[in-house]
C-alpha cells in the first residue's frame, strides 16, 4: 500500500483543490525526477562518446597473484584513479576504479557480496608501451588493457566479448574542497561559476577544463521544494560497456517494462532509485520500489552479465545499433552492437563481468557473488489471502470460514497497517484485535498462518516502546545537522531506524522474539512495506539524500535500505525459533542480494489488464537477477477488477512464484466466493492447480536455493539458440519443464503459444494432447482454460489430494506425470523435507531422488545418499504421456520384492495410467513395462 | 499407507433408536441412506453408474469412480464426501479432503482415524448446547412472534386509522377547495370597486399635484426672472442672459450672442410675459445650475408606486435602501406591488418625500378606505383558505406515502416508520432510521455522515424482508457512494446489535426486531428436524 491515505487527508484539507483536480488516475510524473532534473545525470549525460580523457599509466602496474593495479590519469585535470582488476573464480572479472587519493573515503557497498569473492591467478601474457595483455584462464581468454586512451577489451580467442570505456564515457567526479565557501547559494539558477579548481594544472593541458567548472547542482540541488545540501559536492561516476554482436539485453529491475530492455536514445535512461511510486505507469523506465543493478546480454552464442555494485541513484543508458566491423575492409557488413552506460551519483566503480557463456553459467556466477534464493517454507509457496484490511478478529475468522465453506485452500491470511495500534508496528489495535493469540491459535488449528505488516517508519511517540528504545540507543537515521531525521508516513511523524547499522539490525531482530512482539506466535510471519524508504513529505516520496547513516550520506546507501530491513526482519524470525525455522518475509523494496531474505512483490499495481500482463516480464526480470520469489497482487491493488480480470489474474497468479491476492482499502471486497458460483468454481480450480503443483514448485525453489537458477524463466534461458524466444514475455517456463502462457486479454477466445525446441514435444497438462516444439500453437480458450504445457522428456510430481492448506497435504501421496520425449525417455526429480525447518541443511534431513524413464522402465534412485528423511508420502499413481500399451507392469521396490501393477491405457490420448504402485516416496523402486 | 490397510474397512456405527442399541455395518463414511449400495461380497458399481469394481476397491485409498463414490471413507477422490454420524449431535457430510488432514471436523472424531490428530468426541456437548440454544431461540421466536402479532394488529389498526384520516383529509380538502374558489370570487368582486376607487383617488391626486407643480414652476420662473434681470429693468436682455454660460444650449463652453438671441426667441430682451416661453427652454439647465436640490420629479405617482413595489426585488435603486428606515421588514420583499400599495399608502414613503414633503398623497377618503379594507379582508380570507388547503394537501401526501410504503406482508414493519435506533461504538454513533436513512456521527466532534437513504427491501427472493438496503449516501474518495445493508433477525426487542464496514464505504448493520420472527415450530419438531437420532 502506498500514499492514497495521505492523499485523502490532503484532499480533505484542501477540498476546493480536490474538486478541481478530481480523482488522481495515474502516476504524477512531476513528483519524480527525469535525468534532466537530476543534476549528476544531466551533467554526465551531457558528456558525449568520444576519445576518453583517461590514459593508463603502465609504469604504475602492479600484479600480485590475483590482483592487478594500475593508475589512470585524467589528462584534463591530472586527477589519478586507481584501477583494480581481479580474475574471480567461475569466469568472472572484477573491475574496480576509485580515486587514487580521495580527500575522504568513497562508499563501497558492504553486505551484498556473500564473501570476498575467491580469486584465481592472473598473468601478464604480453606488454608493450601501448598496453598489457592478461590471461583470464581458459585456453584463450584474454584481457587487453589499452593505455591511451584507456580501454579494456575482453577477448575469447579472436572474438571480442566486451569492451570497457570504448566510447570514452569513463567519468569520475573526484571529491573536492569547496573553494568559494562564502557563496552558499549555488542553486541551479545561479548558473555557471568561475573555475576555481586545480589551478596547478592550468599551465600544462588546459584546453578542456569543462568538468572542473562548477556546474549547476554540484553543491546544492533543489527539486520541488526540497533542497539537497550536498556538503560533499559532486561525486558521480560513469562507465560505458560495449557488447558486440548483442541485440538483446535484459535485467536491471525494477521497471514496469518489457522483458527485453529498450533503447534509451532520445528518452530517459532506465533509472534505479528505490521509490514509492503512486499508481505507476506501464512501459516506461521510471524507477520503482527496488533496484538490482545487474544487466544480462544474450545472443545465440553467449550470455554475459554485468553487475554494477553501487547503491546510489543510478541511471542506465542502453543504445543498440549496427556498427561496422572494426578493422575489416572486406565489406562483410555490419554487426549489431549494444552499448550500455552506467551513471551513479556517488561511491566507486565496482563491476563484475560475468562471462557465462551459457545462461545457467551467468546465474551461477551471479549466485557465487550475491547468494541464492532463500529456501522458503513450503506453505509460503501456497496461496495467500490479503486485503488492506481485514478489519478485526471476527473478520479474519469469517474469511477463514469462507474458504472452508467454499472448499478453496489457502495457507496465509494477511493483516495490513490497520491491525496496529495507531500504526505502531509490533502492536495490535486494542478494539479490533484484542486477543491476537486466540486468532493465531484459531488459524493454527486449521494448520494455517498469518502475516502482519511491520514497516520501517516508527511513530514518534515517547510512550511507544519501539520508538523510545531506538531513540535512546541512537539508532535513528540522522539529518544533516545531527538530530534524528523525521518524516511523514502512515503514523504521521515518524523516525527511520538506521538499518545499515549492524547493531541496530540485531536489536530489530530481537524485537521479533515471542516475548517482545506481544501476541505473536510461531505461525505469524512478516511483511516489510514502505522500505524504499517511503517518506510522504520527502523529495520523490523518499528520504533526503543528505540524511546521515553514521558517516555515510543517505545518497550513498539509498538503494540498500530495503534490503537491510528485510535482512534484519528475516534474522528476527530465525532467532525467535532458536535458529530452527525458516523465515518468511515479504519486502517491497530490494537490492542485489535480497533474494537471500525472502519474497518480493511488484508493489502497488492496478486492477487493469495491462498490469496483469506486466506481472510476467516484471517477475521474469527479477528472476534473471536472482530474485525468484516474486509475485504481483492478484486482482490488482488499486481500483476494482471486473470478474473476468479477477478470474484471469487468479489463473495467472497460480503459476507465478508468489501467489497472493491483495486489494486497496477503498475497493469493494473480493474474496473468491463473492462473484457467483461459476466464478467461485473457476477461482477454486486455479488455486487447486497451484496446490497440486506444490511439490514441483518446492523442488524448483530447492534448485534455485542450491544453484541460483531462476524458478520463473524466460524461454531463451532454456532455448538460448532460438531467436524467436528472445523477445517473448507473455509465456515463460517454471523450471525447465512447465511452459505457461496465461490468458491476459479481455474477452479472449484463443491464445497463440510459442512452444520451443526443435524435435521436442509438449503435452497440454489438462488434455494430455501432444504438440510439436518450435512452432506457434493457437489454442482456443474458455474461461476455465489456463494454457500450461509439460515438456516431453520430463517427470513432474503432483499431489492431487487438495486440502485446506499445504500443511494438511504433508503426508499425501504423489502422482507422477511422466511426459515422454520422442525417444521415449523422461527424467525428473523429487524433493521432500519437513517443509519448514533448516534441518535439510543442518541435519541433512531430506529426500532428493532422481526419477528416470528409459527403456520402458521408470525408476527412482537416490540423488543424495547421505541424507535421509522419513516420509509417509507414497506413490499412488503414475501417468505416462505419449506411452504405448504394455502387456504387464511389474514393481520392484527395495525390500518389497516384486509385485504386479494394474494399469489402464487410452489408445486415443496415448496415456498410460499405472494404478496404485503403493511404494513409499523415499525408497528405491522400479516399474518395468513389458 | 500400511496403517490405512490395517484399519477396519467397515466402521461400526452405533445407532440409538427407541432406546435400543443396534449395530449396523457399513463402509466408513457411508450414510445410512446409501448403505444398500455398498454390499460386501458383491462388486461395487459407482453411484453414477460409470463403472463396476471389485468390492475390495471400496475405501482402498485409490480413486476409481469419477464421482468419488468408491472412496467414501478416504481422501483419495477429489470430489468425494464423508459422512459423520455424530451421535448425540447432528450428522454431517464433509469433503473427503478433510479426512485425516489433522483437523477435527466431525464431533464424533471419525474423520481423523489415521492422522495422529487427537480429537475429542464433542457431539454430546454440542448437542446439549445446540438444544439449549434452540430452546432459547425458540423462546425468543415465540415471544417475538407474539409481539409480531401485536405489531400486525397495531399496524392494521394504524393503517385503518390512517385510511380513515386520509378519507377525512380528502373530504376536508374537497371542502377547502370549494371554499377557496368561493373566496376567490369574493376577493375578485371586492377588488373591482377598490381598484376603481383607488384609481379615482389617484387621478384626483395627480391633478392636484400638477396644479401645485405649475404654481411652483411659475414661482420659480418669477424668481429666475428677477435673478436674471440684473439691472432690474423688468426685462431680461441678451447681455444679462449671456452672463450665464451654463445656459449654453450646445454646451460647447461658450454662450454666443446668436445662441442667446435664439434663447430669447430672436428678441433682444423679454419681459415677464415673454419670459414664459424662454423659461421653458432654459429651465432645465438653469435649475440644475442654480439649485443644489435635484430637479422636480417628472414621474407620475402611479409610476412611483410601481417602482416602489419593484425596487424591493432588485437593486436598481440602491439609493432607496439608503434612505429607508433600517427596521424595514424583510418579509415584505415577496409581496406584489398592489399589496404593497395597499398596505403602505404612498404617503408613508415615496421617493419624492425627500424633496417634496408637502407633496404626499392625502389619505383615502372614507368611502375609498372602506372599499380597500373590504378588499383586504377578502384577500386575507382567501389566503387563509388557500394555506389551509395546502396544509391538508401535505398531510394527504405524507399519509399516502406512509400508506404506500411496503411495510411487509402484514405491515409488521410499520411501527419502525419515523423511528430511529442508535448504536454506540468506540468511535461513532450509528443511527438507523428505518425507511428513511442511516448515518454515522463521530463521538468526539465532527459532522454526521450519511451512510445511505432508504432504497428497498433486498433479501433473497424467498425472504425479501430479511434485508434492507440504504444507498446513495455521501460519496467516498475514489470510491462509491456510501451504502448500508441492514440484516434483520428475530428478536424480542428492536435494536441495532452491530455495525461493520466490510468494504470501504459499504456498511453492514444487524438489527433485531420481532417483525421478522416466524411462527415457531414446536420444540420437539425443531430438535427432531436436526438430528438423525
Amino acid at each position: 500500500d502506498i500514499i492514497p491515505f495521505f492523499h485523502r487527508m490532503y484532499l480533505q484539507l484542501t477540498l476546493v483543490l480536490s474538486i478541481s483536480l478530481g480523482i488522481i488516475q495515474a502516476v504524477d510524473r512531476s513528483n519524480f525526477k527525469t535525468c534532466e532534473q537530476s543534476a549528476f545525470c544531466s551533467r554526465q549525460r551531457a558528456l558525449r562518446p568520444g576519445q576518453s580523457s583517461y590514459r593508463a599509466l603502465l609504469d604504475t602496474l602492479e600484479l600480485s597473484d590475483s590482483r592487478l593495479t594500475l593508475q589512470l590519469l585524467n589528462n584534463n585535470n591530472k586527477v589519478r584513479l586507481l584501477l583494480e582488476l581481479y580474475r574471480l573464480q567461475g569466469n568472472i572479472t572484477r573491475v574496480k576504479i576509485n580515486e587514487l587519493k580521495p580527500i575522504k573515503p568513497r562508499y563501497e557497498v558492504p553486505d551484498v557480496l556473500i564473501t570476498d569473492p575467491p580469486t584465481e591467478p592472473m598473468s601478464v601474457v604480453a606488454q608493450d608501451e601501448r598496453g598489457v595483455v592478461l590471461s583470464l584462464g581458459g585456453v584463450d581468454r584474454r584481457l587487453y588493457v589499452n593505455a591511451q586512451p584507456f580501454r579494456l577489451d575482453i577477448m575469447e580467442g579472436p572474438k571480442l566479448v566486451l569492451s570497457i570505456n570504448s566510447r570514452g564515457l569513463l567519468a569520475f567526479e573526484q571529491l573536492r574542497m569547496r573553494k568559494d565557501t562564502n557563496d552558499q547559494k549555488d542553486t541551479e539558477e545561479a548558473g555557471k561559476k568561475e573555475d576555481t579548481e586545480k589551478i596547478e594544472d592550468k599551465a600544462s593541458e588546459g584546453e578542456e577544463q569543462e568538468m572542473e567548472v562548477d556546474q549547476p547542482g554540484m553543491w546544492e540541488e533543489t527539486f520541488k521544494s526540497h533542497v539537497d545540501s550536498k556538503p560533499n559536492g559532486p561525486s558521480s561516476i560513469s562507465l560505458d560497456f560495449s557488447l558486440p554482436g548483442v541485440e538483446h539485453v535484459y535485467g536491471i529491475p525494477e521497471h514496469a517494462d518489457s522483458l527485453r530492455l529498450k533503447n534509451t536514445d532520445g528518452g530517459d535512461p532506465y533509472r534505479l532509485y528505490n521509490l514509492d511510486v503512486f499508481q505507476y505507469e506501464l512501459f516506461n523506465p521510471m524507477a520503482l520500489y527496488g533496484a538490482v543493478p545487474v544487466l544480462l546480454s544474450h545472443n545465440t552464442h553467449r550470455t554475459t552479465g554485468l553487475f554494477w555494485l553501487n547503491a546510489a541513484e543510478t541511471w542506465v543508458d542502453i543504445s543498440s545499433g549496427q556498427v561496422g566491423l572494426c578493422g575489416r575492409t572486406d565489406g562483410s557488413g555490419e554487426v549489431p552492437q549494444t552499448d550500455v552506460r552506467w551513471i551513479s551519483e556517488s561511491g566507486i566503480i565496482d563491476v563484475f563481468i560475468m562471462l557465462g557463456p551459457r545462461p545457467a553459467d551467468v546465474f551461477s556466477q551471479y549466485a557465487s557473488l550475491t547468494g541464492t534464493q532463500a529456501f522458503p517454507p513450503l506453505s509460503s509457496l501456497a496461496y495467500h489471502q490479503s486485503r488492506w484490511n481485514y478489519n478485526d478478529q471476527e473478520d479474519v475468522a469469517a474469511v477463514d470460514r469462507g474458504f472452508d465453506e467454499h472448499d478453496i485452500p489457502y495457507d496465509f491470511i494477511w493483516l495490513d497497517i490497520e491491525h496496529t495500534d495507531g500504526k505502531r508496528y509490533f502492536t495490535w489495535d486494542k478494539n479490533n484485535f484484542p486477543q491476537p493469540k486466540d486468532m493465531l491459535q484459531g488459524l493454527m488449528d486449521k494448520r494455517r498462518k498469518m502475516v502482519t505488516i511491520v514497516d520501517p517508519h516508527i511513530k514518534v511517540d515517547s510512550s511507544y516502546k519501539i520508538h523510545s528504545e531506538i531513540r535512546s540507543r541512537g539508532y535513528y537515521v540522522k539529518n544533516k545537522d545531527g538530530g534524528d531525521y523525521e518524516g511523514w508516513c502512515w503514523p504521521g511523524n515518524a523516525g527511520y531506524p538506521d538499518f545499515t547499522n549492524p547493531e541496530m539490525r540485531t536489536w530489530w531482530a530481537s524485537m521479533f522474539a515471542y516475548d517482545q512482539y506481544e501476541g505473536s506466535m510461531e505461525n505469524l510471519y512478516t511483511w516489510n512495506d514502505m522500505n524504499e524508504p517511503s517518506v510522504f513529505n520527502g523529495p520523490e516520496v523518499t528520504m533526503l539524500k543528505d540524511a546521515l547513516h553514521g558517516p555515510w550520506e543517505h545518497r550513498d546507501v539509498h538503494n540498500l535500505y530495503g534490503l537491510y530491513v528485510q535482512m534484519a526482519t528475516a534474522e528476527g524470525q530465525i532467532r525467535r525459533s532458536g535458529g530452527l525455522e525458516r523465515p518468511f518475509v515479504l519486502s517491497r523494496s530490494f537490492f542485489a542480494g535480497s533474494q537471500r531474505y525472502g519474497a518480493v512483490w511488484t508493489g502497488d499495481n492496478s486492477a487493469e489488464w495491462g498490469h496483469l500482463k506486466m506481472s510476467i516480464p516484471m517477475c521474469l526480470s527479477l528472476g534473471l537477477v536472482g530474485i525468484s520469489f516474486c509475485g504481483a497482487d492478484v486482482g490488482g491493488f488499486f481500483k476494482t477488477p471486473g470478474t473476468e480480470l479477477l478470474v484471469r489474474w487468479y489463473q495467472a497468479g497460480a503459476y507465478q512464484p508468489f501467489f497472493r491476492a491483495h486489494a486497496h482499502l477503498d475497493t469493494p471486497r473480493r474474496e473468491p466466493w463473492l462473484f457467483g458460483p461459476d466464478n467461485t468454481a473457476l477461482i477454486r480450480e486455479a488455486v487447486r492447480q497451484r496446490y497440486a503443483l506444490l511439490p514441483y514448485w518446492y523442488l524448483q525453489f530447492y534448485q534455485a536455493h542450491r544453484t541460483g537458477q531462476p524458478v520463473m524463466r524466460p524461454l531463451w534461458v532454456e532455448y538460448p539458440e532460438d531467436v524467436t524466444t528472445f523477445t517473448i514475455d507473455d509465456g515463460y517456463l517454471i523450471g525447465r519443464d512447465l511452459l505457461v502462457h496465461p490468458v491476459t486479454d479481455e474477452g479472449s477466445r484463443g491464445v497463440t503459444v510459442y512452444l520451443p525446441g526443435n524435435g521436442e514435444v509438449w503435452y497440454d497438462v489438462h488434455t494430455f494432447q501432444r504438440h510439436d516444439g518450435a512452432l506457434h500453437l493457437h489454442i482456443p480458450v474458455t474461461m476455465s482454460t489456463i494454457p500450461v504445457f509439460q515438456r516431453g522428456g520430463s517427470i513432474i510430481c503432483r499431489k492431487n489430494r487438495i486440502r485446506r492448506s499445504s500443511s494438511c497435504m504433508e503426508n499425501d501421496p504423489f502422482t507422477l506425470y511422466v511426459a515422454l520425449d520422442p525417444q521415449g525417455n523422461a527424467e525428473g526429480e523429487l524433493y521432500v523435507d519437513d517443509g519448514h525447518t533448516f534441518k535439510h541443511e543442518t541435519d541433512r534431513q531430506f529426500i532428493h531422488r532422481r526419477l528416470r524413464f528409459t527403456s520402458n522402465t521408470l525408476s527412482s534412485s537416490d540423488l543424495s545418499p547421505d541424507s535421509q528423511f522419513p516420509t509417509a508420502s507414497w506413490v499412488e499413481k503414475v501417468v505416462i504421456l505419449g506411452a504405448q500399451e504394455p502387456k504387464a507392469v511389474t514393481l520392484t521396490s527395495s525390500g518389497g520384492g516384486e509385485s504386479s501393477v494394474e494399469f489402464e491405457f487410452d489408445p486415443v490420448t496415448l496415456v498410460l495410467t499405472l494404478r496404485k504402485p503403493d511404494v513409499n516416496a523415499g525408497v528405491d523402486w522400479t516399474l518395468q513395462l513389458q | 499407507m500400511s496403517l490405512v490397510k490395517l484399519l477396519l474397512l467397515m466402521s461400526l456405527a452405533l445407532v440409538m433408536r427407541a432406546g435400543a442399541a443396534v449395530e449396523i455395518q457399513r463402509p466408513r463414511g457411508v450414510p445410512l441412506s446409501k448403505r444398500q449400495f455398498y454390499e460386501e461380497e458383491k462388486p461395487f458399481t459407482c453411484l453414477d453408474g460409470s463403472r463396476t469394481i471389485p468390492f475390495d476397491r471400496v475405501n482402498d485409498d485409490y480413486c476409481d469412480c469419477k464421482d468419488g463414490s468408491d472412496e467414501p471413507g478416504t481422501a483419495a477422490c477429489p470430489n468425494g464426501s464423508f459422512h459423520c454420524t455424530n451421535a448425540g449431535f447432528r450428522p454431517a457430510f464433509i469433503p473427503s479432503s478433510r479426512i485425516n488432514d489433522g483437523i477435527c471436523d466431525c464431533c464424533d472424531t471419525t474423520d481423523e482415524y489415521n492422522s495422529g490428530a487427537t480429537c475429542q468426541n464433542t457431539c454430546r456437548e454440542l448437542g446439549r448446547k445446540e438444544r439449549e440454544s434452540l430452546q432459547k431461540m425458540a423462546e425468543v421466536t415465540r415471544e417475538g412472534f407474539m409481539l409480531k402479532q401485536q405489531l400486525i394488529h397495531e399496524a392494521k389498526k394504524g393503517q385503518e386509522e390512517k385510511q380513515v384520516k386520509l378519507t377525512e383529509f380528502q373530504s376536508t380538502k374537497k371542502g377547502l377547495e370549494e371554499k377557496v374558489e368561493a373566496l376567490r370570487t369574493v376577493k375578485e368582486i371586492a377588488e373591482e370597486p377598490e381598484k376603481e376607487a383607488k384609481e379615482r383617488h389617484l387621478k384626483a391626486w395627480e391633478e392636484q399635484k400638477e396644479l401645485i407643480r405649475m404654481e411652483k414652476d411659475k414661482a420659480r420662473m418669477a424668481e429666475a426672472f428677477l435673478e436674471l434681470d440684473d439691472d432690474a429693468d423688468g426685462y431680461v436682455s441678451v447681455a444679462e442672459l449671456q452672463s450665464h454660460p451654463e445656459l449654453d444650449p450646445d454646451s460647447d463652453g461658450s454662450l454666443t450672442e446668436t445662441e442667446t438671441q435664439g434663447l430669447l426667441g430672436g428678441a433682444d430682451k423679454v419681459d415677464t410675459t415673454a419670459f414664459e416661453s424662454v423659461w421653458s427652454s432654459i429651465k432645465g439647465k438653469y435649475l440644475l445650475e442654480s439649485q443644489s436640490d435635484p430637479p422636480a420629479p417628472v414621474e407620475t405617482p402611479q409610476e412611483e408606486a410601481r417602482d416602489l413595489g419593484s425596487d424591493h426585488d432588485s437593486d436598481h435603486y440602491p439609493e432607496d435602501y439608503a434612505g429607508e428606515d433600517e427596521d424595514e421588514e424583510e418579509d415584505e420583499e415577496d409581496d406584489d406591488p398592489e399589496e404593497e400599495e395597499d398596505k403602505a399608502p404612498p404617503t408613508v414613503r415615496t421617493p419624492e418625500k425627500k424633496e417634496d414633503d408637502e407633496m404626499s398623497m392625502p389619505p383615502y377618503d372614507a368611502e375609498t378606505q372602506g372599499l380597500v379594507d373590504a378588499a383586504q379582508k377578502a384577500r386575507d380570507d382567501f389566503d387563509e383558505a388557500e394555506r389551509a388547503l395546502r396544509e391538508v394537501d401535505d398531510q394527504i401526501k405524507s399519509l399516502e406515502k406512509e400508506i404506500g410504503f411496503d411495510f411487509g406482508p402484514s405491515a409488521e414493519f410499520a411501527y419502525l416508520y419515523s423511528q430511529c435506533y442508535e448504536l454506540s461504538t468506540s468511535e461513532y454513533v450509528y443511527r438507523l432510521c428505518p425507511f428513511n436513512r442511516v448515518s454515522q456521527k463521530p463521538k468526539f466532534g465532527g459532522s454526521e455522515t450519511n451512510l445511505g437513504l432508504w432504497g428497498q427491501w433486498a433479501g433473497p427472493e424467498d425472504n425479501i424482508y430479511a434485508v434492507m438496503k440504504y444507498d446513495h449516501g455521501t460519496g467516498c474518495w475514489q470510491g462509491p457512494n456510501r451504502s448500508t445493508t441492514v440484516k434483520l433477525t428475530c428478536g424480542k426487542e428492536t435494536v441495532v446489535t452491530s455495525t461493520s464496514e466490510p468494504s470501504r464505504c459499504e456498511y453492514l448493520m444487524e438489527f433485531t426486531t420481532p417483525a421478522v420472527c416466524q411462527e415457531p415450530p414446536s420444540l420437539e419438531e425443531a430438535l427432531h428436524g436436526h438430528t438423525e437420532l
